[in-house]
């Protein structure tokens, strides 16, 4: 792979050669200016490292109350999967599967799916099924909102102030983190590289496999 | 003028998911990625019907979806029903001035403005109109990036839910509007998706 490859643009489909972009850069479209891809430093020991911190903080953030109010001794907190349970409970099973979709299973799935894919390729080691979970993480990736209930979460606490005490839970800041962490490990995440490593990894094996039936002949 | 040369007039396909380019094979109906496995297209499938009629569902919906309670507050005072709008006044009244014009945008003015802009895209994308395609690209790219925002209130009322939940004192339940608002989004969110931007600049390529 040189800089000879040619690659199209996703938003225009322009032909254009790849060029090396230092590294931590990215390549823009030379006709609509979109993001062809970025080069991460280190990215797969990077996004790999961000995506274990992402699952402890993806924990804690599912086992601790978000937030505790207290309203003149009466105490009530939450948890996020309580809230997605509560809109069940009243009768909004729509509602809730968007919100136990978006804030937890699609961020666990990619967690699970990050770990899956980078962890056997930094040792060098071929995922199996790597083209399917590679193929689930591209598509799951606008649904994963927790930026957004972060926001959220922020708004609805300035709306309760006013009634009733209320205490951050580690839930949040846990969720905070994630947010964070999760962000990290998505723009460190090279797929130029992922796919160069598995090529590379698919050639040894071949050369391997020749060799053996070389000698046995 | 520069001359550019697109993948579909080269008769390669490129991998939306991977990135990868290949030969369409001649015996087959569909087309696979080489690599990743993905399913390849040289446009996306249907592009102007599917988002057409996404966006029309759209349009429907967006004034249930605004005029339905989105939550019910009852207390042992009174009880309150609220709409996305009356949630922004209280904000605004109670002095969250920045947190009630972000509710406003994300709520209210972003899906509109979503189906407003993608409607324009997809005209001038059917009619295969030259005009101002890099605008146009920057405008499909921003509203695919601020789509997702609009979840904000429906993220708020499942927390408010989740947590006011003491009885006798007080409790929030969602309203129908809540469940209109949800589908209004993922409606836009899908509209957005199914869109082919690269149908902007094929007008110009052609």
């Amino acid at each position: 792979m040189s800089s000879s490859t040619l690659i199209a643009c996703h938003e225009c489909d322009v032909l254009q050669r790849e060029t090396s972009c230092s590294s931590g850069g990215t390549a823009r479209c030379i006709r609509c200016d979109a993001m062809l891809y970025r080069s991460p430093r280190d990215g797969l020991n990077r996004s790999l490292a961000f995506s274990f911190g992402a699952a402890l903080l993806f924990f804690l953030a599912n086992v601790y109350p978000l937030a505790t109010l207290d309203a003149k001794g009466a105490i009530s907190s939450a948890t996020l999967f309580e809230s997605a349970l509560a809109l069940y409970e009243q009768n909004k099973p729509l509602v809730a599967s968007l919100v136990l979709v978006t804030t937890i299973l699609v961020p666990a799935a990619n967690i699970v799916g990050m770990i899956y894919l980078l962890l056997p390729l930094r040792f060098c080691r071929k995922p199996r099924g790597a083209s399917k979970v590679f193929r689930l993480i591209h598509a799951m990736q606008p649904w994963a909102m927790i930026e957004v209930f972060m926001l959220g979460a922020l708004v609805t606490i300035v709306k309760l102030v006013s009634i009733a005490e209320v205490t951050v839970g580690v839930g949040l800041w846990a969720l905070a983190g994630l947010m964070l962490l999760q962000a990290a490990a998505a723009s460190s995440f090279d797929s130029r590289d992922f796919w160069r490593r598995m090529a590379a990894i698919e050639e040894e094996r071949r050369i391997v496999s020749d060799t053996v039936e070389a000698t046995h002949s | 003028m520069t001359q550019y040369v697109t993948a579909a007039k080269a008769g390669l396909l490129s991998c939306h998911a991977c990135g990868q380019l290949s030969k369409p094979t001649p015996d087959h109906e569909r087309w696979s990625c080489p690599r990743c496995g993905s399913h390849l297209h040289f446009r996306k499938l249907d592009s102007i019907w599917r988002t057409w009629a996404l966006l029309i569902a759209g349009y429907i919906l967006y004034l249930p979806a605004n005029l339905l309670p989105i939550m019910e507050t009852s207390s042992i005072f009174d009880s309150q029903v609220d709409t996305i709008l009356s949630g922004v006044v209280y904000l605004w009244t109670t002095g969250s001035w920045v947190l009630a014009a972000i509710v406003f945008i994300a709520s209210f003015v972003v899906p509109l403005a979503k189906l407003l802009a993608l409607t324009l895209l997809l005209v001038l994308a059917q009619r295969r109109s030259t005009w101002q395609p890099m605008q146009r690209s920057q405008l499909y790219r921003f509203v695919d990036f601020i789509g997702r925002w609009s979840m904000l209130d429906i993220f708020v009322i499942a927390l408010l839910v989740g947590l006011v939940q003491i009885p006798s004192v007080a409790e929030i339940t969602a309203g129908p509007g809540a469940l209109a608002f949800s589908v209004l989004v993922v409606l836009t969110m899908l509209a957005s998706m199914s869109f082919d931007p690269r149908l902007t600049w094929d007008a110009e390529d052609a």
